[in-house]
Parts: C-alpha cells; sequence; structure tokens
C-alpha cells in the first residue's frame, strides 16, 4: 500500500474497478494477454466475448480469486491480491453458476450470505424484507431452493449480491439460461439499480443484453480487448451503417460460369463486390457490408429466386467481424 | 519460478475470525438435521459395542483387569470420532467444494479459501465432539465410565477430530469425485483401526506392526481415552498430544496448499 503513490490512489478513488495490463497463463495458454478497463463510478460496463474469451478468468483476477501473471488491479480502491478481502466487503457478486445453499429457505439463504460480510443478525434481518421484495419474492421467504423456478434462483442469487449494499455489482453471465420473461425482470432489476448509482459490471453474450444495458462495453476475444466504447460508438466506428442480407435460390445471369457453388454464395461470388464495401458467406447466407443499401436493393429486386432482408448494423455484426463466426466450444 | 509458486501455495495459512460465520453455516444445516444425524452417528459404535462387547466378551473374561466390553468402549470412542470427522471432511465437504460449490459462493465474499477450509476442519471436530458426546452419555447409562476424568475426553474428542478432520481435508483436495473417498477408508482407515487397539491390545501384535502403528495418529487417541474413561491417568501424556497435533496441524498445512492449488489456481 505505501509503495502506491498517492495520485494513483486519488484517481483510483473514483473508480470501483481499474485493471492495468492484466495478463493470466495457463502453462502455455495465455487465457488474458493484456488486458485494460477503467470503470467510472455509477456506469454499467460490459464485458462481451465467445466462450474463452477471458471474461470470466479476468472477473476472477478482479476478485482476487487467482493470481495474475502480470498486471494491476484496484478493486474499490485497494490493491489486489493484497487487500482483495476488504475491498470484497465492498462488492456483490452474482456468479455465472447457481450457488445457493440447497440445505436452506430463500431468507436463511441471504441471512448466512450477510454472516459471511462480518454484518450482526439484526442488520441483516432487517434487509431480508426489502432484499425479497427486489428480487419478488416475498412470498418465497420460507420456500426451499429446490422449489424455486430457474429464473427465481437467479433473482435470489441478485439479491444475495445485495445483502452488503455494495458500491459494484459484477455479474457474469446472469440472464444465460432464462426465459425471455425471466431475462426482462433481471434487466428491470439491473436497470433500478444503475439507476440508483450501482456501479455493474456484467459479462455476456448476448448482443441485445449489452445494448441495453451497457453505457460502455468491450469486446474480448483471445484473452484481449479488441474494442471498447459505446454500443453506438462501437457500432459507428467498427462497422458499415447497413446490412443486407441475401439468401434463396439464384437463377441469374452469370451462375453458369462457377462450378459446384450455387444459391446466395454463387450470386455473392458474381456480384456482391461491385455493391458491398465487405462481404461474407455464411452457409446459404451472404452478408453485404455497406453505407447506402439503395444500389444492391435495386439489383437484388431483378435477381429471381434470391430473397433478401435489409436491417441497420447492429452489435452481434461488430461481434462477428471482430471475433468470427468459428464455433467456439 | 516453479519454487516460488509451490512456496507460495504452501504459504502460512492466513487464519481470521471470518471462519466463524462458514461454521455457523454448517452448524445451521446440521441443526435442521441433529437428531437423525446423532443417531446415525450412535448406531454404528453401539451395534459393534454390544455386539462384540456381549459376543466376544463371553470368550475373553478380561483384558487388563477390566471386562472386555470396558476394554472396547474407548475404542469405540475413538474410532467413532475418527468415522465422525473423516465423513464430514470427505463426502460433506467434497460436496460443499465441488458439487454445491458453496465454497465459490462464500469466496465471492471477503471470506478466504484458509477461513473456510479451517471453518470445514474445526466444523468436522465440532460435529465429531457431538457425536462422541452421545455415545459418552449412552456409555455411561450402561455403566462402563469411570466418572474420575471423563470429562478430559471431550477436549480429547475434539483434537482426534481435528486430526483426522485434518487428513481427511488432503484426500478431500485430490478427489477427483466420492468414489475416491472408499481408496483412503479400505487402504488407510481400516487397518489402522485394526492395528490401533481399538478391538484388541496392540502389544500382542509383531514390533514392526506395533512401530507402524505408533506412527498413526489412532493408536495415540486409544492410548489416552482408554485409561480416561475406566478412571486412570495415560502415560505418555505430551507425546500422544504431540503426535495428535502434529497430524493436525501438518494436515491443514497440506490440506490448505492442494485447496488452493485445486480452486485458486
Amino acid at each position: 500500500m505505501t509503495d502506491v503513490p498517492a495520485a494513483i490512489r486519488d484517481l483510483a478513488r473514483a473508480s470501483p474497478l481499474e485493471i492495468r495490463g492484466l495478463r493470466k497463463r495457463y502453462g502455455d495458454n495465455e487465457v488474458v494477454a493484456g488486458i485494460d478497463i477503467r470503470l467510472r463510478a455509477g456506469e454499467c460496463y460490459t464485458l462481451l466475448g465467445p466462450n474463452g474469451a477471458g471474461k470470466t478468468t479476468t472477473l476472477r483476477c478482479a476478485l482476487g480469486l487467482t493470481r495474475p501473471s502480470g498486471g494491476e488491479i484496484l478493486l474499490a480502491g485497494l490493491p489486489v491480491s493484497e487487500r482483495a478481502r476488504e475491498a470484497r466487503m465492498r462488492v456483490g457478486v452474482v456468479p455465472q453458476q447457481d450457488n445457493l445453499d440447497p440445505d436452506f429457505t430463500c431468507a436463511e439463504n441471504l441471512l448466512v450470505y450477510g454472516r459471511y460480510f462480518g454484518l450482526d443478525d439484526a442488520t441483516i434481518t432487517a434487509r431480508i424484507p426489502e432484499l425479497l421484495a427486489f428480487a419478488g419474492l416475498e412470498s418465497k421467504r420460507d420456500a426451499r431452493i429446490q422449489s424455486l423456478s430457474g429464473g427465481m434462483k437467479r433473482r435470489l442469487t441478485l439479491a444475495r449480491a445485495l445483502v452488503n449494499r455494495p458500491e459494484l455489482l459484477i455479474l457474469d453471465e446472469p440472464t444465460t439460461g432464462l426465459d425471455p420473461q425471466a431475462r426482462h425482470l433481471i434487466w428491470e432489476r439491473l436497470k433500478q439499480l444503475i439507476r440508483n448509482g450501482t456501479t455493474v459490471l456484467l459479462t455476456t453474450h448476448f448482443m441485445d443484453e449489452a445494448e441495453r444495458l451497457a453505457d460502455r462495453l468491450a469486446i474480448l476475444d483471445g484473452g484481449r480487448i479488441l474494442t471498447e466504447g459505446s454500443p453506438r460508438e462501437v457500432i459507428a466506428a467498427q462497422i458499415e451503417a447497413q446490412v443486407v442480407e441475401v439468401y434463396g435460390d439464384w437463377n441469374g445471369a452469370g451462375r453458369e460460369s462457377r462450378s459446384g457453388i450455387s444459391g446466395a454464395q454463387a450470386w455473392a461470388e458474381a456480384h456482391a463486390g461491385a455493391f458491398a464495401r465487405r462481404y461474407e458467406v455464411s452457409g446459404e447466407t451472404a452478408f453485404c457490408y455497406l453505407d447506402d443499401a439503395a444500389p444492391l436493393m435495386a439489383h437484388l429486386a431483378e435477381q429471381p429466386g434470391l430473397r433478401y432482408l435489409r436491417r441497420p448494423a447492429n452489435l452481434e455484426d461488430v461481434f462477428l467481424k471482430l471475433t468470427g463466426r468459428d464455433l467456439r466450444d | 519460478m516453479a519454487t516460488t509458486s509451490l512456496r507460495s501455495t504452501f504459504r502460512t495459512p492466513r487464519l481470521s475470525r471470518r471462519f466463524v460465520p462458514v461454521w455457523q453455516r454448517n452448524f445451521l444445516v446440521w441443526r435442521k438435521l441433529a437428531l437423525p444425524s446423532v443417531l446415525g452417528n450412535l448406531a454404528d459404535p453401539m451395534i459393534y459395542l454390544f455386539g462384540l462387547g456381549f459376543g466376544i466378551g463371553m470368550l475373553v473374561p478380561e483384558i487388563g483387569g477390566v471386562s472386555y466390553i470396558s476394554f472396547l468402549a474407548a475404542g469405540m470412542v475413538c474410532s467413532s470420532t475418527m468415522n465422525s470427522a473423516s465423513f464430514e471432511v470427505l463426502y460433506s465437504s467434497f460436496s460443499r467444494m465441488h458439487v454445491q460449490r458453496t465454497w465459490d459462493a462464500i469466496m465471492n465474499a471477503p471470506v478466504e479459501l484458509d477461513d473456510i477450509v479451517f471453518a470445514e476442519l474445526v466444523w468436522a471436530a465440532s460435529k465429531a465432539l457431538l457425536s462422541g458426546i452421545a455415545i459418552l452419555v449412552v456409555i455411561a447409562v450402561f455403566g462402563l465410565v469411570d466418572s474420575r476424568y471423563v470429562l478430559w475426553l471431550l477436549p480429547l474428542i475434539f483434537l482426534i477430530g481435528l486430526s483426522f478432520g485434518a487428513v481427511g481435508l488432503v484426500i478431500t483436495a485430490i478427489a477427483p469425485s466420492y468414489d475416491f473417498f472408499m481408496y483412503y477408508f479400505t487402504l488407510f482407515i481400516t487397518p489402522m483401526t485394526l492395528l490401533s487397539g481399538v478391538f484388541f491390545p496392540a502389544d500382542q501384535l509383531p514390533a514392526a506392526v506395533q512401530f507402524a502403528a505408533s506412527l498413526l495418529p489412532l493408536a495415540h487417541a486409544v492410548e489416552l481415552a482408554r485409561p480416561l474413561l475406566l478412571g486412570k491417568l495415560p502415560d505418555d501424556i505430551l507425546l500422544h498430544l504431540a503426535v495428535l497435533a502434529a497430524y493436525g496441524i501438518a494436515g491443514f498445512w497440506v490440506a490448505l496448499g492442494l485447496t488452493r492449488r485445486r480452486l485458486l489456481g
């Protein structure tokens, strides 16, 4: 602590989490390869990335649960890992995997968890009704965990993460595996927290989640941040404004010259380059990225058999452009 | 590089009062099932004690000046303490660590892994003590207890629980699944029980076997418990206590290091 210059400490006071040059290696495999993140108090920051991009490892390092191979981390202004325990007093965590205590009721889960923060029983007991109400689980106070649906468990996990009234809430893929109703309810609650001043850091691989919640986001792959900014900035900076998806059969002129390929792929190879700044073919569909879609639309209207869809570019297009279309298993 | 990471993995345990709420958590679960738990832990040693005690007692009039069942009582107290602590840190701790991910949840709060593993150890000894008290009560009812030094058995049972809890936590730290624990019982616990003077005096065994048994903790537990239960003071008290404490401390240190490597890598 003494060797941290005062100027850096002052800067950190404003930032609930600051990560500089974070690296994490397992053997020869570098899972996190130099990540810098500086959260602003009160914002929602989203780490977006395919499976294995390094999202969860970054969070584990930030919480002091695994020792980084390199870099510096300040959590709630305190250096990790030296003072990680103290820093976690001011942080709430919703893990990827549900780990509620199956032996306890909803209320007991909150009570037992609050004790880990050194809170006395009276303080926790006073908070339980408000936490259950926040999670929409007032009627489940004495219900066993096994009797809850997936969405209820997630909400209780969220309530549990708030038992210490954290300044920073960290959520690792909070809506994975939930149905749309349950996801919307979680989003509403997160927005409510953000509005009330809680800083939120979440990881996800759902674009709609990131677009809906994030003030700023970073797209991660291979342990690196590929781009960072508000959803709108990222889209504007990384990709053309319009996308035209082309699929179906193609009976137009020029298709005989290409053997072995057919449909949208044959069309794309013959014509897409003339209209689109960039195009790619995935399976049966050609994706054309362009700033002005009108000439292409006029051309497509005259192609028998082809079907097409024009839409504005979104975060998913950016994500796929930056991280590729290969499956991550 | 490798030695640095080894040194940091097996660094000195950093303990804090934060182990208390983790202990409380386990106690709260136990309280919900206290009666079946105590009865379950009581049944096994009682069946052995009265089955063997009366059965063999008819063939063996007395051992060392006391009835066979009185001789066996101390052995049963020690072995059931050992079993109770071992089951807790093997099956139950493994569930909390690996299956339910309870430890992961706790580590997201301001509690370190060191506190959690220590809490598991103290809890296992506490649970062994709760079961041990039940056994003492029952054998006292049957007149198998000399009351002079019997209260000293309570701290002794707790210490035995710490010793075997710590050794068991080493196994838990490296266990891939529940099946693994069967090896520990079959290859370590059961042979040790037979060689440590639980069922019969160890001094009739070959010298080499006696020496091997004297390196294991259970023999020392029995050497302390038997005289205390019969109203006498044990010999070599400090030696026996030192061996039990050494297993407890070394076991905990190694178990914590291996658990750190498993969960914090």
